[in-house]
């Protein structure tokens, strides 16, 4: 199983951001990550897939320690992200979260309005300038692709925008903090099939500029945005490689029934 | 072959609209049997009171000449009570609730706290009196004063507020935590930009409640041992002062029917203080109540 995984043809030789070396994590007395290898690239799109309860929104939530709001917790192992351990007790979550964004499964903004929302990032972290703010709003907004369907109302209430809407919105509040990683939990799974479209042909173009890591259900979906995919299976990473291969010429019988759609 | 009977099922069909109805009538007699006890309360309370109730009797002071007798000091001793036991309570409630909420860790001592400030909420308020009478008039020998009585009323609806800010905490959707922590705020940011502006109408609600039992509390302060008649206006926290239910408490014990008819009066007024923070309470909450 490991050979696979070294052996990714990567003549690209983007520099690693996040590399997971061993790491195991329980739930009590869950074992729900079992050893897990993997190295994530900058400026590519990763997917994770995998069947429900696999540990694949596990995994992407140890990446910005989102993992730690739930109570009894333990890992062991080491993430290091641009080279510091980000499991280092001294390592500050504020710090790591504001250079790794996240997206949420479900549309999550803010029940503020819509320029609110965009700014609040910045504005935790100390940028006070209406000018600056005003920069930061207009380049998410366009950023997300959401800025011509939201430019005339900034301040009106978020709750009035359609769910892809919000969750361009939700994007465009990432990006609002000039992240290095966007992570992203099943994006698409509460919308539409235009507003899923729209989200991921974002991500084609975000990939420009950030690393992004996604979570997803769909393999299509993988198959279609994503450069790298890793198979989970029951806290296990089964295979990593190229979406291509991976979708062709799979090396692990399970990867291959999963994608077939043989079980999960 | 049919396993339901469809002729028996008819023919039971009479009993159950019966017995539907036997229920609904039993219900309806339940609800009308506290509102004519409260019908009886006010009719009572305004025939007897009503005729004192003008702007001479807000504002005179206390006198044992029934038709010169005023509730002013007891009216503004209240207003000088609830000064003082809001902002200690609601401060040190949601204090306390933002912390177990939001910074404790669950684990055996705060499920200790947790249970002990329920048990609290149902501790009588005479025992509060005497904590108040030992601790705060006694042993920090600060009299029957607005501060003593304050802080004791604070002791007493405390509990309340705390589980009200609580429930109201808990109910700030989980994944709005989630998005601000994500991008790097601390608990106190996201304490100040995100749970409370979606908690304060909860918090507000439930404080208000709270104290307008503050308000009618009596038992407590006839333990402090304030004053029953009382001829001057507190000027600061340390002076000695009486409130409405006091005052109230003062008439109907004396044996002149005149008396009696003043208490009804004060009482007419202590309700419709209640009535108006118990409204202001509906407002606030119909007001920003919010769906996510």
């Amino acid at each position: 199983m490991a050979s696979v995984i070294e052996h990714i043809s990567d003549e690209t030789n983007r520099e690693n951001v996040y590399k997971t070396k061993e790491l195991n994590l329980w739930y009590g007395e869950n074992h729900a990550l079992k050893n897990i290898n993997l190295d994530i690239n900058e400026n590519e799109v990763t997917a994770i897939i995998g069947p429900s309860g696999c540990g694949k929104s596990t995994y992407i939530k140890t990446l910005n320690r989102m993992i730690e709001l739930i109570p009894g917790v333990k890992t062991s192992g080491e993430i290091s992200y641009r080279g510091r351990n980000i499991l280092d007790r001294s390592y500050k979550v504020e710090d790591l979260r504001t250079k790794v964004g996240m997206v949420f499964q479900k549309p999550n903004p803010f029940p503020k309005s819509i320029y609110e929302n965009v700014v609040y990032g910045p504005k935790i972290h100390g940028i006070r300038d209406k000018k600056i703010l005003d920069e930061i709003v207009e380049k998410s907004l366009k950023g997300a692709a959401i800025w011509d369907e939201v430019k005339d109302r900034l301040n009106q209430n978020a709750y009035g925008l359609s769910g892809g809407q919000q969750q361009r919105l939700c994007i465009a509040r990432c990006l609002a903090i000039e992240p290095d990683v966007i992570l992203m939990d099943e994006p698409t799974s509460a919308l539409d099939p235009i507003s899923t479209l729209k989200v991921e042909e974002l991500v084609q173009e975000l990939k420009q500029n950030f690393s992004i890591i996604i979570v997803t259900h769909n393999m299509q979906q993988a198959a279609r945005i994503s450069d790298k995919t890793a198979f989970f299976l029951s806290g296990e990473v089964i295979e990593f490689n190229l979406t291509n291969k991976i979708f062709s010429t799979p090396s692990d019988k399970r990867t291959e029934d999963y994608i077939t759609g043989r079980f999960g | 072959m049919k396993l339901i009977d469809h002729t028996k099922v008819v023919g039971h069909m009479n009993q159950r609209l019966v017995k539907n109805q036997v229920y609904k009538v039993i219900f309806f007699i339940a609800t009308m049997f506290g509102l004519l006890i409260l019908g009886i309360l006010l009719y009572r309370i305004l025939t007897q009171g009503a005729h004192y109730l003008n702007l001479d009797f807000l504002q005179n002071l206390p006198s044992r000449r029934p038709e010169r007798a005023g509730i002013k000091t007891a009216l503004i001793g209240t207003i000088w009570l609830v000064g003082v036991t809001a902002p200690l309570s609601l401060l040190l409630g949601v204090g306390t609730a933002l912390y177990l909420e939001e910074y404790a860790k669950k684990n055996r001592f705060t499920d200790f706290i947790q249970v002990n400030i329920s048990n609290l909420a149902g501790v009588p308020s005479i025992v509060f009196g005497l904590l108040g009478l030992t601790l705060f008039v006694r042993a920090l020998g600060l009299g029957t004063s607005v501060l003593a009585a304050g802080l004791t009323m604070s002791l007493l609806i405390l509990p309340v507020i705390i589980v009200a800010s609580q429930e109201a905490i808990r109910s700030v959707p989980k994944n709005l935590r989630e998005a601000s922590f994500g991008m790097g705020a601390t608990k106190w940011q996201t304490i100040v930009r995100v749970v409370l502006p979606a908690a304060i109408p909860g918090i507000l609600t439930g404080g208000i409640l709270a104290l307008s039992r503050a308000i009618g509390e009596t038992a407590p302060l006839v333990v402090l041992g304030l004053p029953l008649f009382i001829a001057f206006l507190p000027k600061t926290v340390f002076d000695t002062f009486t409130v409405l239910p006091m005052q109230i408490y003062n008439w109907t014990s004396r044996p002149q029917e005149e008396f009696h008819a003043l208490a009804a009066a004060g009482i007419i007024v202590l309700l419709i203080m209640l009535i108006i923070m118990n409204s202001i309470a509906v407002l606030i909450r119909n007001k920003y109540q919010k769906r996510y």
